[in-house]
């Protein structure tokens, strides 16, 4: 293509969105529906998710050892448990440590009374998992290792924030599919309408001899440009009520926030901008490429 | 304008389209054309008519390669309409020019860039186009209204524009599609002035009509088609209403 037919082109794609004002405004506001909707989703489950995330990677195993054990054992089966893939953090807790933090969480003023230190001999190892489903498999590892006396869990609790997290995932496909499912069902109509509209003139072309491609290009030009503002206005809207309302919770909310520990919008728009972006480009570029398609047959 | 450099000639030098027992069926019954068999020499001035359903809109499309003969073999500037690629249509139509009797103009675009768009969806470059466009306007009588958009112009105007649109690119071969058929009577003979002077600048004029007054006043080369079948062809002819 000629650089004056390519800048002719790209000069026709944008004329046209002014031309058909109506056609193009309603096929904006259709995308930025579909992806404020989409992007809405898309943040609140990003929250639960990591909510979840946060919330399992607090829960650990705690490996107790044999009574006659020697340091340099504690030390070797330490490594071998930092070497798992599962495991994200290993602490290990001396027996005197152990004491300080159970006489500081539940005696208080009361522990005055013990002149020694009743959990001499328990000294252990606090494992953190990456994937707390894979706690199971870790726990009946360590009970085989030599030196392992016990070990500790919370069974139920990996169990529940293993299922939640699944739950959110199938949820977070399933709400997503549908509304990129509902979104180009309406964005291929709208276009559909559109390019219908315009039938004449690709009409006209073809019978004046213009190729496919030429005839194509500035409907494909318009399609991108609108997808892209159609997804840049549900962007900044998300921007703006994600921050107001993380201020809102954290004002009104405090309890909740110091319990819950939400992502920063910088977090969210680390997946949601390029998405959303190839989200509207996409379906812009697709719309108007299958459905000019069809009146190129003339 | 000379015929394209192709490797293998289809036709004789003087001929821009041959029919050889063209038939096109659109369903199983009754064919739009039957066995057409003719031949249109370079620089001829034809009327095809006949009544609704004669196979005149057939005919046009298939010089417009917008369908393919269903049997028989069918030649325009040396390409085989029944064989061309997908790709090499756009090619060949440029060697055509067409108006309708609807004009099809774009109607939010003025006179000028109603013309200029025949030439720059073709990427002829800009400086050709503005030199182009006033001269081709000039010819059609419409210098004076390349700001006018179509609804301001009146019906014969609008048509002006259309075959200056359809001028502009040089085409060897002119299809005229019941050009006056939306027009009165005077205006109908502005647009028959217009299309012999294109003629005698050496275009063929291939016009479909039904219009007896202009067919018999110009006594150019007649095709009579009724029910899909040639049944005159006559060199000077009127409109052949026997029958």
């Amino acid at each position: 293509m000629k650089i004056s037919s390519f800048f002719y082109t790209l000069w026709q794609g944008i004329k046209n969105i002014f031309r058909n004002k109506l056609f193009s405004l309603a096929s904006v506001a259709t995308i930025s529906a579909c992806l404020f909707l989409f992007g809405l989703f898309y943040s609140v489950l990003a929250n639960f998710q990591h909510i979840v995330k946060t919330a399992e990677e607090g829960v650990c195993i705690v490996v107790f050892f044999d009574e006659d054990i020697t340091d340099a054992r504690i030390e070797e089966i330490g490594d071998m448990i930092k070497r798992r893939a599962e495991v994200s953090k290993v602490n290990f807790v001396s027996a005197d440590e152990a004491w300080e933090g159970f006489k500081t969480e539940y005696l208080r003023d009361y522990s005055d009374g013990f002149l020694e230190n009743p959990l001499e001999g328990l000294s252990n190892y606090e494992v953190y998992l990456n994937d707390v489903s894979m706690q199971s498999a870790l726990v009946t590892y360590l009970e085989s290792v030599p030196g392992v006396n016990e070990v500790k869990r919370s069974e139920l609790t990996a169990l529940t924030l293993s299922n939640a997290n699944k739950l959110i995932g199938y949820i977070s496909i399933g709400i997503i599919a549908i509304l990129l499912a509902v979104s180009i069902f309406l964005i291929s109509n709208t276009v559909t309408i559109g390019i219908t509209v315009r039938k004449e003139e690709i009409s006209i072309m073809k019978y004046i001899g213009a190729t496919d491609f030429f005839v194509r290009a500035p409907f494909v030009i318009e399609g991108i440009i609108i997808g892209l503002v159609g997804a840049a206005i549900p962007l900044a809207l998300i921007y703006f009520v994600y921050n107001r309302a993380l201020n809102f919770l954290k004002e009104q909310f405090s309890v909740l926030s110091s319990l819950l520990n939400f992502l920063a919008i910088e977090e969210i728009f680390k997946n949601l901008l390029p998405v959303s972006l190839a989200i509207g480009v996409g379906i812009g570029f697709l719309g108007s490429f299958i459905t000019v398609r069809k009146h190129l047959r003339v | 304008m000379a015929l394209p450099n192709r490797k293998k000639k289809l036709m004789e030098d003087d001929e821009v389209i041959v029919m050889e027992n063209v038939s096109k069926s659109y369903q199983a019954g009754i064919p739009a054309l039957s066995n057409v068999s003719l031949k249109i020499k370079k620089g001829e001035f034809v009327f095809v008519v006949g009544d609704s359903g004669s196979g005149k809109s057939t005919f046009i499309k298939l010089l417009l390669r917008e369908i393919v003969p269903t049997e028989g073999n069918l030649y325009v500037l040396n390409y085989n309409l029944n064989k061309i690629k997908h790709r090499k249509i756009p090619k060949f139509r440029r060697n055509l020019g067409v108006v309708f009797q609807d004009f099809r103009l774009l109607k939010d675009r003025n006179v000028y860039e109603n013309v200029a768009f025949a030439q720059r969806i073709i990427q002829v470059p800009g400086k050709q186009i503005r030199k182009n466009v006033p001269k081709v306007l000039a010819t059609v009588g419409l210098a004076g209204k390349y700001k006018a958009k179509p609804g301001k112009l009146s019906g014969g105007e609008q048509q002006r524009v259309a075959i200056a649109r359809a001028l502009v690119n040089r085409p060897t071969v002119l299809l005229a599609d019941e050009p006056t058929g939306n027009l009165d009577p005077n205006n109908s003979m502005e647009i028959m002035r217009l299309l012999e002077e294109i003629n005698n600048a050496g275009t063929t004029v291939i016009m479909v009509t039904h219009n007896k007054d202009i067919v018999n006043a110009m006594q150019k080369r007649v095709i009579t088609l009724r029910k899909g079948v040639i049944v005159s062809d006559h060199e000077r002819g009127g409109y052949d209403d026997e029958d």
